[in-house]
């Protein structure tokens, strides 16, 4: 099915929750909006000739001038070899989604690798612990605003840098 | 008395104590398998038939309890770092470290990484670096050599004189 398809059926069946349609590209985008996200997945994973049975990826994007975080699915079907990506637009001082867990299980790793390199909270996630960082980590480092700091632990976290160019 | 120089029989070998407890140390160094990243594959090629670091006595051991030497080859992390120090400090005394590869050395590559520790001596006393990217099975032998020189050097038996009290004698 071309991105075409999926985003006049997500229309109809959500009318104003899905927008802003991106199919020329090489993976196809839309916006939805982040209320209707669990019904947009289920939606897309269950009827009859979407059958996204996949999320391939689940990561996100930080926005500071436009004060957003942007959580983008990608979803992918093997029994009709399709694939689209949805991204949901969120407050970049308050993120916060619901899980989808509930429709891809693997979801419950990529959304914890989210909270914990973006801080965004996802409403419903069975155990929403950092995944790769130390649990006493602060601050979450994908964030373009992200200050490391002066020492984790005990350990310094400076050295006098070797190649000075190299510094933003 | 009659001088020891020269009066021996050939099958009998005159030494120091202290040289002959080096010579012992430094020809069983048992380093401790502690692989983080690439330079790991390095570490198996070093000890594997070509570069042979079984030669020099020096054999892998898994766990720091047997373990002379550490050498810390890849990338170190700061959740790392903390187990690092834990087996570091696992280890019985005399030990010693050989910081392997430009990620142990300073964080390399990855030292503007929010994640990663500039260097190993941030965390333990390191007794020889080994650049590289990563340090070829030569440059990993040559470091394990000067270990070995570094341990022909140490003194045991004999009180290290102080500066201090040279000073406070004269």
């Amino acid at each position: 099915m071309q991105a075409q398809e999926i985003y006049v059926a997500l229309e109809q069946q959500f009318p104003g929750q899905v927008s802003d349609l991106k199919a020329e590209v090489l993976e196809p985008y839309l916006t939805v909006a982040g209320a209707s996200i669990v019904e947009v997945c289920k939606f897309l994973r269950d009827r009859a000739g979407m059958d996204f049975e996949v999320l391939s990826d689940l990561t996100a994007l930080d926005w500071p001038k436009e004060e957003k975080i942007q959580v983008v699915y990608h979803l992918f079907s093997y029994g009709h070899n399709h694939q689209i990506v949805l991204k949901v637009d969120l407050p970049r001082d308050n993120p916060k989604i619901a899980t989808v867990e509930g429709i891809w299980k693997v979801a419950n790793w990529f959304e914890r690798e989210i909270y914990d390199l973006f801080g965004v909270i996802f409403e419903g996630h069975s155990d929403l612990r950092r995944i790769m960082l130390p649990e006493d980590w602060t601050g979450y480092p994908l964030r373009k605003d992200y200050v490391e700091q002066e020492e984790y632990d005990g350990i310094s976290t400076q050295r006098a840098p070797l190649v000075e160019k190299l510094l933003r | 008395m009659k001088p020891l120089i020269n009066s021996l029989p050939e099958t009998v070998f005159t030494t120091k104590v202290d040289d002959i407890l080096n010579w012992g140390r430094a020809s069983s160094q048992w380093y401790m398998l502690f692989g983080l990243a690439c330079c790991a594959i390095e570490l198996m090629q070093t000890g594997g038939p070509r570069a042979d670091l079984d030669r020099f006595g020096a054999v892998p051991r898994a766990t720091p309890r047997q373990s002379d030497l550490m050498i810390v080859a890849g990338t170190l992390t700061y959740k790392m770092a903390k187990r690092t120090k834990l087996l570091y400090d696992q280890m019985p005394d005399p030990k010693y470290v050989i910081s392997m590869g430009s990620c142990s050395n300073c964080g390399g590559l990855f030292q503007l990484a929010y994640s990663v520790c500039k260097g190993v001596d941030k965390i333990i006393p390191v007794d020889v670096y080994v650049p590289g990217c990563p340090p070829r099975p030569e440059a990993l032998t040559e470091g394990l050599l000067r270990i070995q020189d570094k341990m022909m050097r140490e003194r045991w038996l004999v009180k290290p004189s102080r500066p201090a009290e040279e000073q406070a004698g004269a």
